[in-house]
């Protein structure tokens, strides 16, 4: 990366009359005239700048970046591990990517083959009977699968009754609120302290009011819910159904399907699992899976294979979705399939591993353990190992230096490493949650936690370069508060703040 | 006289209008304020329930009222410095309301017993 | 070996002695027997990249590579190759979300100017940058109003809304309980006198309508938004974002809320996804707005640096408080949609809006002059896309499968009798003259 600061905005090289464009364009006999009362009055305050400064801006830029191609990108509960380059060739082969959505199923089949093929290698590791692969993103899959719990409900005539959303309280954020979004009320269950769900407090808030319970496996401190089988039979036994949230699902590729350990409707983060790029943000994917019996519940638009061998469409999606009672099929969330090129990367990703992907579980494991194993001494580990993927300390050991989590990842960006997940899970007051995924070497793991030992001797013997840190980066200690306090959120503001 | 609710909230009552703020106590806790979400006066607020937000880099709380009534006005100083709240939590209030019932103030917290629930 | 896998049988050994381990199996101890996957899955071995870009080829030769007049929310713009070329830089899309800022001025950077962009498009004062689509920004738009609205739950939607935009709103509006209710049409746009008549009725938190709308139809939402904001309810108007280069954008009208598609700023077309939704809003809506915001500050060495701010309303800290769910950004897909921009700039927005529009006129004018086709809705203005109702005896399928054949996607079959035609500055004059012949054989 970097070290240097580029921080020019596209539009401070911008000079009226430049143009940076070539379009194409036929002449026609007459040239459409906007009727003033629709046309805009003012001139959007785009930049006006040639190709080569606008190539050389955004290269420029880049370099202040830091990807899985860059470095180690320990994010915990991420999942950052390699991008294979033949997921981004398979998008640019001729015929994949330049697709209308409107195009005919007929004249769609390659696109409609990469959808099925997929649904079905999901389903087979997934240990589901059906997925869908519409929801945009983790987030957005989660909410989708609780639509998915609420027409099941409805359909039973249960749909008023059951109210309620059981989340464990070291749940990632999105739970509650994608919870709350799909109208449910939160009731949070108590981690035991080793980390998993504590069943008796799960049992206790389980009746006739609850729709779903949420869980992750293993959750958020990397921790396997041995306990699953016995949930799930609670679960089931109260008539509620069980939501797996797969954003660690690779912890379990080759070691274990979530449709046997009992969960009925899950979701899949495509940009973890099956390593497609996070992109700085998205595209992602989240398909969501369900077991059998409940394919129908599954979200509109879908893709089946008639008995012509030709997929089709299918979109039940009725023209007056206002009037939708609440027996009818689960609408759209939706605009059209999902997304689609995402889609392309994962195939293109599990084909390439092929049965070699039942190595990423356990190597992932591996190199978790080995992290675990390596800091312990220096760093305080309140849930003994082993762990799965990921592992969460308590910040540093010695709490007497005043150094923090906070402290101990900025330092790491100095050494050239992204940091670790920080403050989450919210169990603990100094959590550095650390997941290295199977595609990091030992070399680069031993690189990362000797980076991390020198942090805690710096710790002990310097703690005041250790609190400033960090001394390297191309930026150093932004002001967060003044940009809450005072949001300059466009360039039009801050252009107006300068003058 | 100054009564509290258990999530913090305070009121000062004069009369028969109250000014309602955050304690000291959660505006150390919240950090650096960032933004008070307020009503408009003529409101009308109800014990118990929400009137507003308050956020910092680190949190966003809700804010509950301690009586019921109508919103006389609003601290629009807090628009342009909502670090005010810092500054002296007890001074710089957040709204002002005229208490409709003043028997809701029995069933809130005295200082002392406040003070000790933070203890 | 396989090549995303860095393992030795040595390192694994070195790696289980430091875990106190003898072997990987100890440390899924944990893991119930029964829980097991038995006989591993049933997939085949791992395909070599050149096997993989066969099977891909082989696929892409499935879909037919047809000349496009179709749009319905997604339309097939030029690219410039510099687009795609930036968007290639792995220290941009191998990349997560910006939690560090110090690290992370290249993602920081381009949402910043993103974000200024939609802005001064829709002539809103805020913009976010983590919309998944058109019509999930339209619910989140509804979701957000909604919450500003305090207790109003009366949500009013124009028929003339995309009916995907429709049935996605429809699928949100129902756990939270928001009470959808459609204004009718009138003659292809939104009517007036209808919506006049459900605002009086009271409780309303917003009202919904797109320009162009299903149809291309561009609507006339003069004094709309005084009338919306006298029954003090919020406007929120959808528009597909490239066609702002030249239409009177969403501020302009006196929305309070804009929203829609950019997947026309430069985005492949991928059989629908990614797209790209936006949202932007009104300076006082700002901390109502979802996802994820960049904003300008300063750091230790008195640098101008961006960072993500006002995340206190967002899901990780509010949990089930929060008014949306969203935690990604559409990182990405905002890159191209600025880069695009940067590339075009206000200029080249317009020329592709007015030779779009151009082609689509010329085009329109030529097929109705086939006896075959008229316009559904002659009296309306439109830009670039237009309903066409076919002659009697001749259905829409019909033209469709006889355009197919040439090697044309004639539009978007909307009903037995109705199809959606556009063209964008794309279509080549063989295209238009093929479209023609077709149909002239017909």
């Amino acid at each position: 990366m970097n070290k240097q600061l580029y921080s020019t905005l596209i539009f401070e090289l911008s000079r009226h009359g430049r143009r940076g464009h070539s379009l194409p364009g036929y002449g026609t006999a007459k040239k459409f005239v906007l009727p003033e009362k629709f046309a805009r009055k003012d001139t959007p305050a785009l930049p006006e700048v040639e190709e080569p400064a606008v190539v050389r801006h955004y290269t420029n830029s880049s370099t202040n970046n830091f990807g899985v191609d860059t470095g180690f990108y320990p994010l915990g509960s991420c999942t950052m591990k390699y991008n294979p380059k033949i997921n981004e060739a398979a998008v640019r082969l001729s015929g994949i990517s330049d697709l209308h959505p409107a195009t005919p199923d007929a004249c769609a089949q390659g696109a409609l083959e990469i959808y099925r093929r997929l649904q079905e290698l999901l389903s087979e590791m997934g240990g589901m009977s059906e997925f869908s692969l519409n929801p945009y993103a983790g987030a957005h899959g989660e909410l989708t699968g609780l639509m998915v719990v609420r027409t099941y409900h409805a359909s039973r005539g249960e749909g008023a009754v059951r109210r309620k959303v059981i989340v464990p309280d070291s749940a990632h954020g999105t739970n509650p609120a994608s919870a709350a979004i799909a109208g449910y009320d939160v009731v949070e269950c108590r981690s035991l302290p080793d980390g998993t769900v504590d069943v008796e407090d799960l049992r206790s808030k389980l009746g006739p009011d609850v729709a779903a319970v949420m869980m992750t496996n293993p959750n958020t401190v990397g921790m396997f819910e041995k306990n699953i089988p016995a949930i799930a039979e609670a679960v089931h036994a109260c008539g509620a159904l069980m939501y797996y949230d797969g954003a660690n699902l690779n912890a379990l590729l080759g070691v274990a399907r979530p449709g046997d350990m009992g969960f009925d409707v899950m979701h899949i983060n495509l940009h973890k699992t099956f390593s497609t790029p996070h992109g700085g943000g998205g595209p992602g994917a989240g398909p969501i899976g369900v077991r059998k019996g409940l394919e129908r519940f599954l979200p509109m638009p879908r893709v089946v294979r008639g008995d012509d061998g030709m997929l089709r469409v299918l979109d039940d999606s009725t023209e007056t979705p206002f009037e939708r009672t609440e027996l009818d099929p689960l609408g759209r969330v939706s605009s059209w399939l999902g997304n689609y090129a995402v889609f392309v990367k994962a195939l293109a990703y599990i084909l390439s591993m092929g049965k070699d992907i039942e190595q990423v579980g356990p190597l992932a494991c591996l190199n978790a353990n080995y992290i675990l194993n390596s800091l312990k001494e220096m760093y305080e580990l309140p849930i003994p190992g082993p762990c799965k993927h990921e592992m969460v300390f308590d910040g540093l050991r010695d709490k007497s230096t005043g150094c923090t989590t906070m402290n101990v990842a900025k330092r790491l960006l100095d050494m050239g490493f992204h940091a670790p997940t920080i403050y989450f899970p919210l169990l603990f007051h100094e959590s550095l949650m650390i997941e290295p995924t199977e595609t990091e070497s030992r070399e680069t793991l031993d690189v990362f936690i000797n980076a991390m030992r020198a942090i805690a001797r710096e710790a002990a013997e310097d703690p005041e370069t250790l609190k400033n840190a960090p001394l390297h980066t191309p930026v150093r200690h932004p002001d967060e508060n003044e940009a809450a306090l005072h949001p300059k959120v466009t360039y039009q503001s801050l252009a107006a703040d300068e003058v | 006289m100054i009564k509290y609710l258990p999530t913090h909230e305070y009121i000062r009552v004069e009369g028969n209008e109250g000014y309602i703020g955050i304690s000291p106590f959660a505006a150390k806790e919240l950090g650096v304020v960032t933004y008070v979400d307020m009503p408009e006066e003529g409101d009308e607020v109800v014990a118990g329930e929400e009137f507003g937000a308050i956020e910092s880099r680190k949190a966003a709380s809700d804010l509950f009222s301690p009586v019921s009534g109508e919103v006389i006005e609003v601290n629009s100083a807090l628009e342009d410095d909502p670090t005010l709240v810092n500054a002296d939590p007890m001074k710089n209030w957040i709204i002002k309301v005229s208490i409709s019932d003043p028997a809701e103030l029995d069933a809130l917290m005295n200082e002392a017993a406040y003070e000790a629930s933070i203890k | 070996m396989h090549p995303y896998l860095p393992h030795t049988p040595e390192d694994i050994k070195a790696m289980l002695e430091r875990c106190g381990a003898s072997s990987i199996e100890d440390l899924f101890a944990d893991v119930p027997e029964q829980l097991r996957l038995k006989g591993g899955y049933r997939l085949d071995a791992p395909m070599p990249e050149a096997e993989i870009n066969r099977y891909f080829r082989s696929l892409g030769r499935k879909n037919a590579d047809l000349a496009c007049f179709a749009g319905y929310g997604f339309y097939s713009h030029y690219c410039p190759a510099a687009v795609e070329a930036i968007a290639s830089r792995s220290e941009f899309y191998t990349a997560y979300t910006p939690y560090q800022p110090e690290i992370s001025q290249g993602t920081l950077q381009y949402i910043f100017e993103y974000q200024s962009m939609i802005a001064s498009l829709t002539g809103m004062d805020v913009a976010n940058a983590s919309m998944y689509d058109g019509a999930t920004a339209t619910a989140e738009a509804m979701m957000m109003a909604v919450a500003a609205g305090k207790k109003r739950r009366r949500v009013l939607v124009s028929a003339t809304l995309l009916p995907a935009v429709s049935q996605v709103l429809a699928t949100y509006a129902e756990g939270p309980g928001i009470i959808l209710e459609t204004v009718n049409e009138h003659e292809g746009a939104t009517d007036r006198e209808a919506l006049h008549a459900q605002l009086g009725a009271g409780d309303v938190a917003a009202v919904i309508l797109a320009t162009p709308n299903r149809y291309g139809i561009l609507e006339d939402l003069e004094g709309l938004a005084d009338e919306v904001h006298a029954a003090k309810a919020l406007l929120i108007i959808n528009t597909h974002a490239s066609t702002l280069g030249v239409l009177r954008s969403q501020g302009e009208w006196g929305a309070d809320i804009a929203c829609g598609e950019a997947q026309s700023l430069g985005l492949p077309l991928n059989y629908g996804g990614p797209g790209l939704g936006y949202l932007a809003c009104t300076h006082n809506l700002m901390r109502k707005m979802p996802g994820r915001i960049v904003g300008a500050t300063t750091d230790a060495d008195g640098q101008r640096v961006f960072v993500l701010t006002l995340q206190a309303r967002e899901q990780h800290i509010r949990r089930h408080k929060a008014t949306s769910n969203i935690c990604s950004n559409q990182g990405l897909m905002t890159l191209q949609a600025a880069v695009y921009l940067s590339l075009l700039g206000p200029e080249g927005l317009r020329e592709v809006n007015e030779t779009s529009a151009s082609i689509a006129h010329d085009l329109v004018e030529r097929l109705c002059a086939t006896g075959r086709f008229r316009m559904r809705y002659p009296e309306r203005e439109w830009l670039n896309e237009c309903l066409l109702e076919t002659a009697e005896g001749l259905s829409a399928q019909t033209v469709l499968d006889a355009c197919l054949k040439r090697g044309i996607l004639a539009g978007k079959v909307t009903g037995e009798n109705e199809i959606l035609v556009c063209a964008t500055e794309i279509c080549t004059p063989d295209d238009v003259r093929n479209y023609i012949e077709a149909v002239e054989a017909l």
